[in-house]
């Protein structure tokens, strides 16, 4: 049986997307559209059948829950990573680079080479972030943030130069061949084998969270910097760079994801911004890996569902965005709708 | 014209949006908070000042672009200082927020009323005297008003910020929160002030984009300006003077893909569109230990930096 307190906890986020999407709904309203038509346009093409379900909720919930992952495993340390995006195109120029020139008939061998190369270009990435850090003392916020930028330049120069395809018409690599992309999980459906790799991922993230010496340290870390270093309990510095450093192999994975199982190839605009709606999907998911397949999952089916509502029912998709950044304000100000109730952990680091 | 002349006028002219949302998150972070909410603002600050001045004209445009920042500031300040939310993340969403209700606007406008395809610019003054000088008189005094208004703002904001009690209680705010309320201010009412000022130029800056630059306005105009913005801040080692150079190299490297393309030469320009940002983060390590930035800076008010509760 849950506690009081906790069943509150985890139902905070449903308040607030109910309460999100209510608004919304008077928006779509107030602008002359019918609201009732525009969820249940929505809602078909987000869960209306199989195709709904896997070939478009799904597809994209893939990258938004590896992110979501590696956006949370950052954030559980303390460390405020918001180059997820970055570390994602990292990871997606580095497994395309590999499956391009892989001399391997093997595609287990390829796939997994891909696989590598991701993660490493994802880790190195953010690890730029870390060192930075701890040999300047720049504050990741920034430089992973501009780092995002850094990233977005450099597909570019990788497109338009040595990546770009053969005939060079077009900013962008070759398609990646069969041995080198990820298998569809069924027939007639677009969903990869990537989205098996993602639900692993977030197991092993809620397992090594909340089972393992490490998750622990990043906790304590998070919760209070201070209060852990005095406590002479852990060394601050390390558990933070490891976190970050594992936050951006994952986004590495997620760009793998999505080159090899979705696009099977390299440009510029590979992401819409998953890397951004990815500190929704973890702050949504209560940064608990469980949390956010679900917020993931919500995410996902935002985005199909705001193409059918805008194919099926006339009315623009962009409300899907409106909504998305309301959830996120909302689940942001839970702990201020929280502070009244006692023993919430509220921890504080006073200078 | 030469090719120099079209590269130092396209270097101020893509400045400008830039220095004015700069100059607001100068503001803003000098008293303590990170506002990476400033692309929401921008963009809807262009959305606001195409509709305006659509009806009204440019100088309206401009003033409702302020307006509609300002609103943006508003909802960034309400969950930063209210709610007490943790503002990087804050930023972001607001970011989101600021993005799509731009977009959905203008759909519901363009689906709704009469076609609006461009809308009246505000032209290029030539200062007399002062644009004869050689080499970049032609840049600096051959522009909009916008820019000449700049080289008002930066001074007046300098002014305030280092000579006046409340610029000195703001800049207190983003050092030490608790030395402003031993003095008898009240650092929140700083950091909203700030806040608001930071809203009203990025707004500022996203209807120049429109009303001094396009004509017209498109989703997702503002480009990661306000993003940008948060670089030349620190890339200006959070000083205006700093900040003005700094939004001029970014203004630069976006130009340099003109100048090289009329010269000939073949550097790719996404190496020249990502200089800027490398030239920050090494600004950043080299110049470590000087306390440029505010003490403060990133801290929630009840002192903590951990964003997680």
């Amino acid at each position: 049986m849950i506690g009081r307190r906790r069943a509150i906890r985890l139902g905070m986020p449903i308040v607030v997307v109910v309460g999100a999407t209510a608004l919304v709904a008077l928006m779509i309203t107030m602008a002359g559209y019918d609201a009732g038509a525009a969820m249940a346009a929505a809602l078909d093409g987000a869960f209306g059948g199989s195709f709904a379900i896997l070939s478009a909720t799904l597809k994209r919930t893939t990258p938004l829950l590896l992110l979501g992952v590696a956006v949370a495993a950052a954030f559980r340390a303390g460390v405020l990573n918001i180059g997820a995006e970055g570390q994602f195109l990292a990871g997606a120029a580095a497994a395309v680079a590999v499956g391009l020139y892989t001399p391997v008939d093997s595609a287990a061998v390829t796939l997994l080479l891909e696989l590598g190369a991701a993660v490493v270009a994802g880790a190195a990435w953010s690890g730029i972030a870390a060192f930075l850090k701890l040999r300047f003392g720049i504050t990741e916020v920034v430089s992973t943030l501009l780092l995002n930028f850094v990233a977005l330049n450099g597909v570019g120069y990788l497109v338009r130069g040595p990546l770009q395809e053969p005939t060079r018409a077009f900013p962008m690599t070759s398609e990646l061949a069969t041995g080198a992309r990820l298998p569809l999980l069924m027939e007639g459906q677009r969903l990869h084998w990537g989205f098996v790799l993602a639900l692993a991922v977030a197991v092993g993230a809620w397992w090594v969270f909340d089972h393992t010496a490490a998750g622990f340290r990043a906790r304590i870390v998070g919760v209070g910097r201070r209060a852990a270093e005095s406590a002479g309990l852990v060394a601050v510095n390390r558990v933070q760079m490891s976190a970050l450093l594992a936050s951006g192999a994952i986004a590495g994975i997620a760009g793998f994801c999505e080159v090899t199982g979705v696009t099977y190839a390299l440009f510029e605009g590979l992401s819409p911004g998953y890397g951004y709606t990815a500190i929704g999907v973890a702050l949504l998911g209560k940064l608990h890996p469980i949390g956010i397949i679900a917020a993931a999952v919500f995410f996902g089916a935002l985005g199909s569902g705001a193409d059918a509502m805008q194919r099926n029912a006339g009315i623009p998709a962009e409300f899907a965005s409106v909504l998305a950044a309301m959830v996120v304000l909302g689940v942001l100000a839970i702990p201020a709708a929280q502070a009244a109730s006692p023993g919430s952990l509220r921890v504080t680091d006073a200078p | 014209m030469t090719p120099l002349d079209g590269f130092l006028e396209a270097a101020v002219r893509g400045a400008t949006p830039l220095a004015f949302a700069a100059l607001g998150e100068l503001v803003a972070e000098r008293s303590g908070v990170i506002n990476i909410g400033l692309e929401g603002a921008i963009i809807c600050g262009a959305l606001a000042s195409f509709i305006a001045a659509a009806a009204f004209g440019p100088a309206t445009g401009l003033l409702a672009g302020g307006a509609a920042g300002l609103v943006v500031g508003l909802i960034f300040a309400f969950f930063v200082l209210a709610v007490r939310a943790e503002q990087i993340l804050v930023g972001a969403a607001v970011s989101m927020l600021g993005l799509g209700a731009s977009a959905t606007l203008y759909r519901l406008v363009t689906a709704n009323g009469p076609a609006i395809a461009h809308v009246p610019t505000l032209p290029a003054l030539r200062i007399p005297v002062l644009a004869d000088i050689p080499v970049f008189g032609h840049a600096l005094f051959f522009q909009p008003a916008t820019t000449y208004l700049l080289y008002l703002l930066f001074p007046i904001a300098s002014f305030l910020l280092y000579r006046t009690v409340g610029g000195i209680a703001l800049r207190a705010a983003g050092e030490s929160p608790s030395a402003v309320t031993a003095a008898g201010h009240s650092s929140l009412r700083m950091q909203f002030a700030a806040l608001c000022v930071c809203g009203f130029l990025a707004g500022v800056g996203g209807a120049t984009l429109v009303v001094v630059q396009a004509g017209t306005f498109s989703d997702g105009m503002s480009a990661g300006r306000g993003f940008i913005a948060i670089a030349v801040v620190a890339l200006g080692r959070w000083k205006p003077a700093g900040v003005a150079i700094g939004a001029l190299l970014f203004g630069a490297a976006a130009a340099l893909q003109f100048l090289s393309q009329s010269l000939g030469w073949s550097i790719p320009y996404n190496v020249v569109l990502a200089a800027p940002y490398i030239m920050t983060l090494a600004a950043l390590a080299l110049f470590r230990g000087s306390h440029a930035a505010p003490a403060a800076l990133g801290r929630s008010l009840d002192g903590s930096v951990s964003p997680i509760r």
